[in-house]
């Protein structure tokens, strides 16, 4: 590799110049509006304030980011613990492997949207399930499956599933067998090989899989908007209706600063904890 | 892998694909169903097939993704691979940063790239309309290009550029007739990457793009929020083939290079 300072950057200016203006800037400038007085009817007026702060953390809007916080959570870890048994066997099916594969980046590269809304066919009041337990007698009135914190995970889980499924799939796959063999080798049964051996080397994979699964979910409005119609809400929400609805950006823009440091927080963990060729994983 | 873990594993696979694809199946099914209200099966019919083909406001979303997704592989085609050249052959001060600041978009929720892009818009006081969506297509997209063909030219024999130097080529020469048909495949394969990412985009859209204006899921986003509809159930189905035809496609081609990942 040579050493050229004015020509690696001669051909990164373009991409550089670019993300920097529509990147850096803008999000900086979230930054600063986050810090500034809200006047009436969206108005911004550059005085030093830290009330949108102080209203990000008041007991309504708390609450909203607790519960995002915890509802990502929840949907991040299910979809760890589906993953990676999943992973593990498409990793080890031999020639069906990449048919299977195929089968997962069929529903990843499908719009979300699309995938929500064929939850709202099955789970609605009107819903094929309903129907279903309704004509068998199950039960005498719709339930309200959409609307509850158990339908937003479902729906943040299957959304985001294959995120967490690529990731892990790819460490399992690049796994050295030399190394299962030389545990077993050495005695260690299944278990213990799985445990010391085939969990740790798969880790980076488990690492970038739970930051892009948590990222989205977390930050996502579709899930609670098409479900629930705006009755639960997540971050997301919050900073949509602030910006479009009640035109309070410094609030909008105080929970987008706050969304913004977990995950530079996320990606320089990652950073610190992987090697350089694990990086491609969040990929 | 013992018989009986392969035999649950097998069996706890076959759920989760049951999982992912029962949903679809279910608005596949309906999307040939008579009942106009939902989810009651009454009989086939193809007539909201028909119906949706002379959707004006669906043919035009599609015109407008499909503009902004060509218009997006264009320029993130061309900054993402000007970039990956240079970290891939050159050492320099701030390279980390560098790379640090590619991966920043993807791992950015796209909500707060779509407000922030908002924010400065509303400030300049420059009006939405279809070409405002397009510096947040790219800034989410450049890193993917650069990302792909980085991995393309970490596998490139840099000899071969020196060998064309020493028989008399220029630097410009060089790289139109040895690096570029070389990394081809992985420009293409950036590209491509970025084309879906595009086409498929919402978020970014929905805050950026002018009243007007509609892509192909922000249509989508306005019709589900109505509720469960015939046009939904066909259009989705028709997204739906599509993707299972492209991902095929291209599956089975990678396949036969041999360079799956």
């Amino acid at each position: 590799m040579r050493r050229n300072f004015a020509k690696a950057y001669l051909l990164l200016s373009p991409s550089l110049f670019w993300l920097t203006l529509f990147l850096v800037i803008p999000v900086l400038f979230i930054g600063v509006i986050s810090f500034t007085t809200n006047g009436d009817f969206g108005a911004i007026i550059y005085e030093f304030s830290t009330e949108a702060y102080t209203s990000a953390f008041s007991s309504l809007y708390a609450k909203v980011i607790w519960q995002s916080i915890w509802w990502a959570f929840i949907a991040t870890v299910v979809c760890l613990i589906i993953a990676y048994p999943f992973a593990y066997f498409i990793a080890h099916s031999g020639k069906w492997k990449n048919l299977l594969l195929l089968l997962v980046m069929v529903p990843f590269w499908t719009n979300l949207l699309i995938r929500l809304y064929a939850w709202i066919i099955l789970m609605n009041n009107q819903g094929v399930i309903n129907n279903v337990l309704l004509d068998l007698g199950f039960i005498e009135e719709p339930l309200a499956l959409m609307y509850s914190p158990g339908g937003v995970i479902l729906g943040l889980v299957y959304g985001f599933l294959p995120f967490m499924i690529l990731p892990i799939y790819s460490s399992i796959e690049q796994l050295d067998k030399t190394y299962l063999e030389a545990s077993e080798d050495l005695g260690a049964g299944p278990v213990k090989t799985f445990l010391n051996v085939t969990l740790p080397l798969t880790f980076p994979g488990i690492l970038a899989g739970f930051i892009i699964t948590f990222v989205p979910a977390i930050s996502v409005f579709v899930v609670t908007d098409l479900f629930t119609g705006g009755k639960l809400l997540m971050v997301g929400n919050v900073i949509r209706d602030a910006f479009l609805v009640e035109m309070n950006w410094q609030l909008g823009a105080a929970l987008s600063l706050l969304l913004m440091i977990l995950v530079l927080l996320s990606l320089m963990i990652f950073m610190r904890f992987t090697s350089r060729k694990d990086r491609k994983l969040l990929v | 892998m013992r018989a009986r873990t392969k035999k649950i594993l097998f069996s706890f696979s076959l759920l989760v694909f049951l999982f992912f694809y029962i949903p679809i199946i279910f608005v596949v099914i309906f999307s040939f169903n008579d009942s106009k209200l939902g989810t009651v099966w009454t009989g086939f019919t193809l007539e909201w097939y028909g119906s949706i083909l002379q959707n004006s406001q669906l043919i035009s979303a599609t015109m407008n993704s499909l503009y902004l997704a060509v218009v997006t592989t264009i320029i993130a085609t061309i900054l993402g691979t000007l970039a990956a050249l240079a970290l891939h052959r050159y050492t320099f001060i701030g390279k980390k940063s560098v790379e640090f600041l590619f991966y920043i978009p993807v791992v950015i929720p796209d909500i707060v790239v779509a407000i922030a892009l908002l924010a400065i818009y509303g400030i300049l006081n420059m009006s939405l309309g279809l070409n405002t969506a397009v510096p947040g297509h790219v800034a989410i997209t450049i890193s993917y290009v650069m990302l792909v063909v980085l991995a393309r030219l970490s596998s490139f024999d840099n000899s071969l550029e020196e060998a064309a130097k020493d028989l008399g080529a220029n630097e410009w020469q060089t790289f139109w007739k040895v690096t570029f048909p070389l990394i081809f495949p992985g420009i293409l394969a950036g590209a491509l990457l970025a084309f879906t990412i595009s086409l498929d985009e919402f978020v970014i859209s929905y805050f950026t793009l002018g009243p007007g204006d509609n892509t192909l899921p922000v249509l989508v986003y306005s019709m589900v929020r109505l509720g469960v509809s015939p046009e939904v159930n066909v259009l989705s189905t028709i997204i739906i083939a599509i993707m299972f035809v492209v991902v095929l496609i291209v599956g089975l081609n990678m396949r036969k290079r041999g360079d799956v990942k």
